[in-house]
C-alpha cells in the first residue's frame, strides 16, 4: 500500500495511491498511514480520489487511523468516488468524519 | 430492448476460489468478468462487489479462522427478473448458534477514542442484500441471496 504525503504549514495531506483500501490491504493501510503521520501537523487531510472501492475493513482501517490521530490532530477525508461515498452513507460513517467532495474544497479551506 | 435482450443472455454458472487472504478479490474478478453481458451501472457494480467482499471477508476470517486448515468457498449465481441470486458456501466452521448475525447499525454517537473499527460487514450485507437464508448442511455452510441488481428496463 503506498501512500503519498506532503507538509504544509497548517496541515498534511496524504494520497492513497492504490484503488482499493479491502480486507488485504487494510493493515498496510494503516501502517502506512502512521508512518506517514508521524509527525503531522493538526489536521491530515486523507485524498482518496483514486480509491474506487472500499470494504467494511478498510472503513475500519480509515477509523482507526482517525482514532490514532486523536486527540491532537484530525482526520479529514477528501475526493470521495461514488463507491467510497456509498459505504461511509450506508454506515453513517460520513456524519463523524470532516469529508470535501474534492481535493481542491479541502486545500482551500485549509490554506485559508 | 437492446439491453433487456442483453441481460438475459447470462448463464447459471459457479465460481470457487481457495480461502485466503486474496479470496474475496480473486472471486471479485471472475464474479465481475461473468458478469459483464449484463451491463451493470456503477452503482449495482458497486453492491455486488460490497456484498461479495464481505461475505467473503466473513468466510475468510470466521469459517476458515487461523489455524484451521483453509478450504473452498463457491459462489453459484444465476440471474432472474427479479436480480442475481447467489449461493455462497464453504466447508468451514458453521456460523455460532447455526445463525447470521443481525448486522445491527453501530453505535456511533461517542467520543472519536471509542468508536468501533468493525462490525459493518454483517451491516452491510443485511442492508444490500434481499431474502437472505443461511443454511448448515452436512459439513457446508451456505448462503442464498438476492442482490436487486440488473432488474429489466421499466
Amino acid at each position: 500500500m503506498e501512500v503519498s504525503a506532503k507538509t504544509e504549514d497548517r496541515f498534511c495531506l496524504v494520497s492513497v495511491l492504490h484503488d482499493r483500501i479491502d480486507a488485504a490491504a487494510a493493515l498496510e493501510f494503516k501502517d502506512a498511514m502512521r508512518r506517514a503521520t508521524a509527525h503531522a501537523p493538526p489536521v491530515v487531510i486523507l485524498d482518496l480520489h483514486r480509491v474506487n472501492f472500499i470494504d467494511s475493513s478498510g472503513l475500519g482501517a480509515i477509523i482507526a487511523v482517525m482514532k490514532h490521530l486523536a486527540p491532537k490532530r484530525a482526520l479529514v477525508l477528501a475526493g470521495l468516488t461514488p463507491a467510497v461515498e456509498k459505504v461511509f452513507t450506508l454506515t453513517r460513517m460520513g456524519t463523524v468524519f470532516g469529508i470535501f467532495h474534492t481535493l481542491d474544497a479541502a486545500l482551500t479551506a485549509y490554506r485559508g | 430492448m437492446r439491453l433487456s435482450a442483453a441481460r438475459s443472455a447470462l448463464c447459471p454458472f459457479e465460481i470457487t476460489v481457495h480461502s485466503g487472504p486474496q479470496a474475496a478479490r480473486e472471486a471479485l474478478t471472475l464474479l465481475l468478468d461473468a458478469l459483464s453481458c449484463l451491463s451493470l451501472g456503477a452503482e449495482e457494480v458497486c453492491v455486488v462487489r460490497l456484498v461479495v467482499a464481505e461475505m467473503l471477508n466473513n468466510i475468510v476470517e470466521h469459517a476458515y479462522p487461523d489455524p484451521h486448515p483453509p478450504g473452498p468457498i463457491h459462489i453459484a449465481c444465476h440471474h432472474a427478473p427479479d436480480g442475481l441470486h447467489l449461493a455462497v458456501s464453504d466447508e468451514g466452521l458453521p456460523m455460532p448458534d447455526l445463525q447470521v448475525p443481525l448486522g445491527l447499525p453501530q453505535e456511533i454517537d461517542r467520543p472519536v477514542c471509542d468508536l468501533p473499527e468493525g462490525g459493518f460487514g454483517w451491516f452491510l450485507i443485511r442492508d444490500l442484500a434481499k431474502d437472505l437464508t443461511y443454511r448448515r448442511l452436512a459439513q457446508e455452510n451456505r448462503i442464498d441471496l438476492r442482490l436487486p441488481v440488473g432488474l429489466p428496463p421499466r
